[in-house]
């Protein structure tokens, strides 16, 4: 992906405004549209949680391990909590932490990279530097030794997952924000003498919003999975009813051994199915924005086109 | 030469940053780790052990400085401690044991996704719009949105216990004696199976999608038209001009690949009980055994910068451009 998108045209200087062929050209893209589609639905269910299964999801309520049934859709777990109830109530948790971990991971790849490529020098070799460092540190591992020494808790897990997950956005942004930084209205703008902070969040900034997009999905992304990755490992906070402890307690109480794949399927199909949304609406972006990965149009497509 | 030398410092200050945060890490943490670790396995442990234990930890009253130096010079020479959750076993020992198992499965892995990855993206590239380009893209897309641990255990469910085709645990069989017979490496073989296929199934689509969008780039350039042209046959092409070209991207994912076959595949060695690094390092965090996870992470670190450097110099050999600068 990244090579893709450093390969795209940057922005002409009068694409300041919001720009309208790219809204237009995400509505009307298939990819996109499923994408969305599927990430409105479980919004709704992660707000709906409370209304829909009122009460606290993982409290017993019926005998254990019951096939799915029409009293209990997705059946129950070797506790016998209801699936259906600890799945929609887990979308809160996974959804708020991917938000969260992919909005922090953004701004600060955002500061890192606008900095970097502004400045120059001597603060773009330090930046730079620390970027890659954190890039190459093995990623699972170092998740996995913090989370050790950390107290337990949500705090824990998104810190954790931040730390380990700026730096990819990091990098695509300044190599982006470098190459605006040479454009001629940059240096008119710093020849006109405004100040460092306005060039960088009001000129540079507005041009990379497609790029800015593309990393955050990407980050959300990452949060997603790497949240349910710890919460597995019996890492994260083992007390929040999550996507990812639910499959921790599938894990832990034998569930598959037992032949109950309807405690097992449910987490993970949700993941997957977010996940996949979220990259959708990223190739979306992609490819509104990187005409070299459209679609070729075949004659037939452009007679079809005149027709209308 | 610059640039190799270059790299080689930066690999150094990469390293030295994560020595620094192993050094950190039980010293600033609140809580006190160390100490409940303490609390656990005092009565097994001889004096001297805990006061090198101590010291190696930090819990210690010396000035942080000093205590600094002193772990730099335990980590160059080697000297870890002892395991706590495998005592009286140094750290050093229960690593070279099982680092072996981590690169065998990692390695096989990579090696097949990467192979498999490229060709099938040269392939999608080459014929754009074809049957492999726009049925597998979206597919494997699909399969590597799924939670890593999720497909594997789903794989195990499924082919171990339902159908019990491979083993589900384990690197070979308990009780069987390791040596090169043909009986002990077929059994390797066999336990290598689930996890290896795990790994490649949601690793392949990267490499594919990367590979099928560098080469795109590549073929609309002009010496693939002059090539054409020539008239000489696509085959040749598409493997010696335009996917030669395309190449380098996927070089350095190789690099980041070999990090990934030390330190991710964690998850694959915990759902399966595979003996490696990953799974030894998860028993050492549920066993609070600390020195233990130390050693296994700067090992880890070592074993992914090590494996980029050594990228890097394939890099100088395969890109004129590096080296003229």
């Amino acid at each position: 992906m990244t090579t893709a998108l450093l390969k795209q045209p940057t922005p002409t200087p009068a694409a300041r405004k919001p720009n309208r062929s790219f809204i237009h050209g995400l509505t009307s893209n298939k990819k996109a549209l499923t994408g969305m589609a599927v990430m409105v639905i479980f919004i709704a269910l992660a707000l709906l949680a409370p209304v829909l299964f009122p009460g606290d999801p993982s409290r017993i309520t019926a005998l254990a391990s019951l096939e799915p049934s029409a009293e209990h859709w997705l059946g129950t777990t070797a506790k016998g909590q209801d699936v259906l109830a600890l799945t929609v109530h887990g979308s809160r948790s996974s959804l708020f932490v991917g938000l969260t971990v992919g909005l922090l991971s953004t701004f600060i790849g955002i500061l890192v990279g606008l900095a970097s490529a502004y400045f120059g020098k001597f603060i773009d070799e330090a930046l730079s530097l620390v970027t890659n460092v954190f890039l190459l540190l093995p990623g699972l591992p170092l998740l996995v030794i913090l989370a050790a020494f950390l107290p337990p808790g949500l705090g824990t897990v998104i810190l954790v997952l931040v730390v380990t997950g700026w730096a990819g956005s990091a990098r695509v942004l300044r190599s982006q924000a470098l190459s605006i930084r040479s454009k001629d209205f940059v240096a008119a703008a710093v020849v006109s003498g405004e100040r460092a902070g306005r060039i960088m969040f009001r000129e540079i900034l507005p041009n990379m919003a497609s790029i800015v997009m593309g990393t955050l999905l990407a980050c959300v992304i990452y949060g997603i999975g790497a949240q349910a990755g710890l919460e597995f490992l019996g890492l994260g906070d083992v007390s929040t009813v999550s996507w990812g402890n639910n499959l921790f307690w599938a894990g832990n109480e034998g569930a598959l051994l037992t032949g109950s794949w309807w405690v097992f399927v449910p987490s993970g199909l949700c993941i997957a199915l977010v996940a996949f949304a979220l990259a959708l609406i990223n190739y979306a972006v992609d490819e509104v924005t990187n005409p070299r990965l459209r679609k070729i149009k075949t004659p037939k497509d452009i007679e079809r086109s005149a027709a209308k | 030469m610059r640039f190799i030398l270059r790299r080689l410092g930066f690999y150094l200050i990469a390293f030295m940053a994560s020595i620094t945060l192993n050094f950190m890490l039980p010293r600033f943490m609140p809580g006190d780790p160390v100490s409940r670790m303490f609390a656990r396995s005092q009565d097994r442990m001889q004096p001297e052990q805990i006061e090198a234990l101590r010291k190696l930890l930090g819990v210690d009253d010396r000035p942080i400085w000093e205590q600094y130096i002193d772990y730099l010079h335990n980590v160059f020479t080697g000297q870890m401690g002892v395991s706590i959750s495998r005592f009286p076993t140094p750290v050093t020992e229960v690593i070279s044991s099982q680092i072996g198992w981590t690169l065998l499965l990692g390695g096989t892995a990579l090696v097949i996704a990467a192979v498999v990855g490229n060709l099938l993206g040269i392939l999608a590239a080459w014929r754009r719009g074809g049957t492999i380009d726009s049925a597998l893209p979206p597919l494997l897309v699909f399969i590597g949105s799924f939670p890593y641990f999720w497909l594997a255990m789903g794989a195990l469910y499924l082919f171990g216990v339902v159908l019990d085709w491979f083993p589900i645990r384990h690197a070979f069989t308990d009780g069987l004696e390791p040596a090169f017979t043909w009986e002990f490496i077929g059994d390797v073989g066999a336990h290598l199976v689930l996890p290896a296929l795990t790994i490649v199934l949601v690793s392949i689509g990267g490499w594919m999608l990367g590979m099928r969008n560098t080469m795109i780039a590549t073929n609309s350039e002009d010496y693939i038209t002059m090539a054409e042209a020539k008239g000489l046959r696509p085959g040749r092409i598409m493997l010696r001009y335009a996917a030669r070209n395309a190449m380098l991207p996927s070089v350095t994912s190789f690099g980041m690949g070999l990090g990934f076959v030390v330190g991710g595949a964690l998850l694959t060695e915990v759902v399966f009980a595979y003996p490696g690094v990953g799974y030894q390092l998860l028993n050492a965090v549920q066993g609070l055994d600390y020195p233990l996870m130390q050693g296994l992470f700067l090992t880890i670190t070592a074993a992914v910068l090590l494996a980029n450097f050594l990228v890097d110099i394939l890099y100088v050999r395969l890109d004129p451009r590096v080296r003229s600068n």
